[in-house]
């Protein structure tokens, strides 16, 4: 096979060098039972003109928002991904790097997540960021694991509902074997979280609570409200941000008194590609670090001065601390937690900027242009949005969503998939645009919905 | 006797002249007003975020980088040549599996269709998507023996938490969650940590002189209010559990499940259908055996294959084939819930079916050449390192420093000075049962000569310790940098408010 | 090889104990700190937190490993050995004077005489020795 550099006659020598006649020798001590001569039911080896045919075949199976106008996000928003990112990943030093735990040889990727350490740190204005987890929902998960460790001996996690349905769902999963209560806030008629309930869900027994800004439904939280109702009692909160480009218009939530952040950074350089591999990220105050979970790079410099980076405060991780750790994370998304990293460095303070605003401003055109129409189309919520709103729709959403697809238009996600569970969705189309989508885009969503009657 | 080592002469009047070495960090020179982008002009009318968020308006991330394309191109390939890479020569990390990363699945994860493609999509027009993960799971399938495979978990410990919170609620269905779950002493860490994520309470098994798990320990413990047995196959001295199929009679015999930390699964890849081993439940390292690329710590994926018993706890959505249409399934009402947004690590799944198409049947030979390679590096470097356990070796081989550290040299002075033979050090944190431990696991894609050249290395080495004992304590003097102070970087690290720019750029 | 003071006691878990009228100093030995290898963190419970004998009352790391401490009697902490935040590094450089970790009030000695006196413990440090 191609990948195994071995000629027959070189296998032979190293056999003979082993000192054993045939491979099966090699595999004397697995129980001959178990054992398999024959080879996996599994088609014959291909060229890579065949496989790269064969997956060319699938991949164009799928709309591709390339060539199509695309009003999805959801949580994860297709933002233009800067030309050398994908080119420079792709160097054999990053993409085929093990962790760095031996930083004599591994300075490229430390010094890379150093930085992605202190984009992420900036962007969420606290103190220290770890070296990214999985994704969002996992990131939320270990935020609110993060907190119980943190108050102690405390029992409910208040949630609102306002935080992304697929992370509330994760955070059932994972939870639901601690002896701890979620309690789910709804949000109230302008789209935010219903202050009076978080407020009243909050007690001595809580450990945290959590909201997403902007929220699932696309409208800017106060994060200063969240914490307010959690320090009052003694319990941390935690903010979930999964579009970061809003931190370059919107106060971060530790300027707002958040504790803990959490969420998705995929939104630079990482493509949506099927919803992963994603970045997720974590960040919190100094006072906390000690719990923070996942790997952590550290500054410091060798013994002849130089400046160099280095894996730290490895002790809170499971290969030290085994069942005590503060995580069972190894493997996270270094390589791309470096494409957000790159990304953040060309867009920089100006293109962040520029990107963001670029973002709000069609998201407000778009949400104009939802106001004028006379049908049965009206902007669900009064809360401000950042570049995610919902629509309600008079038509099932399902008939907006096909009449959409004809003009090769992916017209949204219908809120009902993500949140079956909530009623007063069910009539909610949510739309979401960045610098990637032409205004011909959006005046061409803008038309199939007035191509319904009024 | 000590030697000091003279510095090299430097090549430059002043290091710092020499542009081969980076600037540490792209937050260490603010390039006030430098841009490294251009948007398209803003086709609707400007809105004012000021106006907008009132208090909440953000004007700026000030602190952020300021640079042009030039240089941040120019940073990161500077940076990238201070990495090792599995590109450059044979990785010995053991345990890791750093096998050659084929490019072709690197073209095909960045095929548009897939790239550009949004999980939110409707499912008919996802259709690619979708049937690219009911095939993987087809041929994983195949390669395990089991009844089906969820493609969700994130990484390997990812999937290990994926499979205890499984058997927790497999055995709460049946009225008893239980409380313990068995684990080797020469597992990996993230197996009892995951099961303490799911709640369970770990209980350790110590390994028989044979490195193996110790039966007669096995039945002590093995009692009605154990989960599960987490076993590694070959375990983290590279033994095969020849009695695996003793240990799955008498795991199932108190009702507990069978779990294989599948971290190893490129020793027996195409060979031995776990299934048939007894396993119940298994999760697998896409980026191990399946070669997607480590990225410098991720993305991996961590795919859990299960017997039946478990399949109706699978986490949603799975992906099911009507007629010629794939569709997701949610309505699981058994299942465990989500382990994270979407599907799973769609494009490290391309990649690996990329490579199990690449491979197709001939796929044991991936096991065989794996295994091969690991034993004659054993046999090259038996004379000058020992061997704690000496029952064979699959696909990697554990030594330890016993007998250079009679000579004051340990197994990280080995590790470091191997980085000036332009190797990559074996694995030193564990297993922990083997201190001082050297595990090597070269894979299948090492040549011959590579093999050579990494065991006259050692060979080297070994000879180095006896003759030159301070050039290897002192080692490596050919890096970018020397040895750090790992000490005082946590103790800084840990003061309260040393967070910047210890953990981070301090911000301007 | 160290003299181990023969002002206190020692445990099999190598934390000395000095009592002081009804306050006592605990500490870990200079093995334990040997063994260790250079200290970068303690963690410790706060003043009026009561423990029983032998309960895990903090832990204390080095790079690579993190070791738990247990307290050799029962009894409540009334104080912490502040300056270990900035300087743990105490613990390795003075395991018996600067680089002591709490103080606690103790309910009764007589726990104290189970434990070891100086010349036991170096005798249990050479078996542990022949042991490995």
């Amino acid at each position: 096979m191609r990948y195994i550099p071995h000629s027959p006659e070189e296998q032979a020598v190293l056999l003979s060098a082993v000192g054993v006649r045939s491979v099966d020798e090699l595999f004397a001590t697995v129980p001959k039972e178990v054992l398999r001569h024959e080879p996996p039911a599994l088609p014959p080896p291909a060229s890579e003109i065949e496989v790269r045919r064969a997956m060319a075949a699938m991949a164009a199976r799928n709309a591709n928002l390339s060539e199509w106008t695309s009003l999805l996000g959801a949580g994860l928003y297709a933002h233009h991904t800067p030309a050398f990112v994908p080119q420079l990943l792709t160097r054999g030093e990053f993409l085929t790097a093990y962790t760095p735990y031996q930083p004599e040889v591994s300075q490229g990727t430390l010094t890379a997540i150093w930085e992605f350490q202190s984009h992420v740190a900036l962007l969420t204005e606290l103190d220290v960021a770890n070296a990214s987890m999985y994704e969002g929902a996992s990131a939320f998960v270990e935020a609110v694991l993060m907190a119980e460790r943190l108050t102690k001996k405390r029992t409910k996690v208040v949630v609102s509902k306002g935080v992304h349905p697929e992370y509330r769902r994760c955070l059932k999963t994972y939870l639901a074997n601690f002896p701890f209560t979620i309690v789910e806030v709804p949000v109230g008629e302008g789209g935010a979280t219903d202050r009076a309930a978080l407020e009243k869900a909050v007690d001595e027994t809580t450990i945290a609570v959590a909201v997403q800004s902007p929220n699932v439904l696309g409208v800017v939280e106060s994060w200063a409200a969240a914490a307010d109702a959690a320090h009052g009692r003694g319990a941390l909160a935690i903010g979930v941000v999964n579009e970061m480009f809003s931190l370059a218009v919107l106060k971060g939530p530790g300027a707002l008194g958040i504790d803990i952040a959490a969420g998705e950074a995929a939104s630079f350089g990482v493509p949506p590609s099927f919803g992963g591999p994603l970045v997720g990220f974590l960040a919190c105050r100094d006072a906390m670090k000690r719990q923070i979970p996942g790997r952590l790079v550290g500054r410091t410099t060798d013994a002849n001065g130089k400046t160099a980076f280095c894996l730290t405060l490895s002790t809170r991780e499971q290969h030290i601390r085994r069942e005590k750790a503060t995580s069972n994370i190894c493997t996270n998304q270094g390589l791309f937690a470096l494409a957000a990293t790159m990304t953040l460095s060309v867009l920089g303070r100006q293109g962040l900027r520029e990107t963001a605003l670029q973002c709000l401003s069609k998201a407000e055109y778009l949400k104009a242009g939802v106001r004028a129409i006379p049908g049965p189309f009206s902007v669900a919520f009064s809360g401000r949005t950042f570049n995610e709103f919902a629509i309600h729709c008079g038509p099932p959403v399902g008939d907006v969503l096909a009449r959409c697809e004809e003009k090769k238009i992916l017209g949204g996600v219908p809120l009902a998939r993500i949140a079956p569970e909530e009623e007063g969705w069910r009539d909610l189309l949510l739309v979401a645009v960045t610098e990637r989508t032409p205004r011909e885009g959006l005046d061409a969503f803008l038309d199939v919905l007035r191509s319904f009657p009024s | 006797m000590s030697e000091t080592m003279t510095p090299a002469p430097p090549l430059t009047a002043d290091p710092a002249l020499d542009r081969r070495r980076p600037s540490a960090s792209l937050f260490d020179a603010p390039r006030p007003g430098r841009k490294g982008v251009l948007l398209p002009p803003l086709d609707v009318p400007a809105a004012d975020p000021a106006a907008l968020f009132g208090a909440a308006h953000r004007p700026e991330v000030s602190g952020e980088v300021e640079a042009s394309e030039v240089d941040v191109v120019r940073h990161f390939t500077r940076i990238s040549q201070l990495n090792f890479a599995i590109d450059t020569a044979l990785y010995s990390l053991g345990s890791c599996t750093m096998k050659h990363n084929p490019r072709l699945n690197e073209e095909t994860a960045r095929l548009a269709g897939f790239l550009d493609a949004h999980p939110y999509a409707p499912e008919h027009l996802s259709q690619g998507s979708l049937e690219l993960m009911w095939r993987l799971e087809e041929a994983l399938k195949v390669l395990t023996g089991f009844a089906r495979v969820t493609l969700q978990p994130s990484a390997g410990a990812n999937g290990e938490l994926t499979s205890a919170l499984m058997i927790r609620a497999a055995h709460a269905a049946r009225g008893n969650p239980r409380r313990h779950v068995l684990v080797p002493d020469s597992a990996h860490g993230t197996n009892p940590a995951s099961a303490h994520f799911a709640g369970y309470e770990v209980v350790e098994i110590h390994s028989s002189p044979r490195g193996t798990v110790d039966l007669q320990e096995l039945s002590a413990k093995l009692d009605d209010d154990v989960a599960a047995l987490m076993i590694t196959v070959p375990n983290t001295l590279g033994v095969f559990e020849e009695e695996i199929l003793e240990i799955a009679r008498r795991v199932h015999a108190k009702g507990a499940f069978l779990y294989l930390d599948g971290a190893n699964f490129n020793a027996f890849v195409g060979k031995v259908k776990p299934a048939d081993m007894g396993v119940d439940v298994m999760h697998m390292n896409l980026h191990k055996t399946f070669s997607t690329p480590h990225g410098g710590g991720g993305p991996g994926a961590g795919p859990v294959g299960v017997g039946k018993d478990l399949v109706p706890f699978l986490p949603v959505p799975t992906v099911e084939r009507r007629g010629d249409a794939f569709v997701l399934d949610h309505e699981r009402p058994q299942s465990i819930g989500k382990m994270r947004t979407f599907y799973g690590n769609f494009g490290v799944l391309v990649r690996a079916l990329t490579y199990i198409l690449s491979y197709g049947r001939s796929i044991p030979e991936v096991a065989e050449n794996a295994v091969l390679n690991a034993n004659y590096l054993r046999k090259r470097l038996e004379p000058f390192y020992h061997l704690k356990y000496d029952a064979p070796s699959y696909h990697e081989v554990v030594f330890d420093d016993k007998r250079q550290a009679a000579l004051g040299i340990h197994n990280i002075d080995i590790a470091k000075r191997l980085m000036d033979y332009g190797f990559h050090p074996p694995t030193m944190s564990f297993p922990l049962i083997v201190p001082g431990a050297l595990m090597i696991e070269p894979t299948e894609t090492e040549s011959k000569e590579e093999l050579d050249a990494f065991a006259e290395a050692m060979i080297a080495i070994a000879a180095e310790c006896e003759t030159r004992p301070e050039l290897v304590k002192t080692a490596p003097h050919t890096t970018p940098v020397t040895r750090l102070d790992e000490a005082a970087l946590a103790r800084e690290a840990s003061k309260a408010g040393s967070f910047a720019p210890v953990l981070r750029a301090k911000p301007r | 090889m160290t003299a181990y003071p023969d002002d206190r006691r020692y445990t099999k878990s190598h934390e000395w104990i000095r009592l002081d009228g009804d306050i006592a100093t605990v500490g870990i030995s200079d093995h334990a700190q040997k063994e260790l290898g250079e200290i970068v963190f303690v963690d410790l419970p706060e003043p009026g937190e009561i423990f029983d004998a032998k309960e895990e009352f903090g832990t204390i790391e080095s790079v690579k490993a993190v070791s738990e401490l247990f307290l050799p009697v029962a009894g409540e902490i009334v104080e912490l050995n502040k300056a270990l935040a900035d300087e743990p590094a105490a613990v390795n450089e003075d395991p018996h004077g600067d680089g002591w970790l709490v103080k606690i009030k103790i309910s009764s000695d007589a726990e104290l005489d189970e434990l070891m006196n100086a010349a036991d413990y170096e005798k249990f440090l050479e078996e542990e020795e022949r042991k490995a």
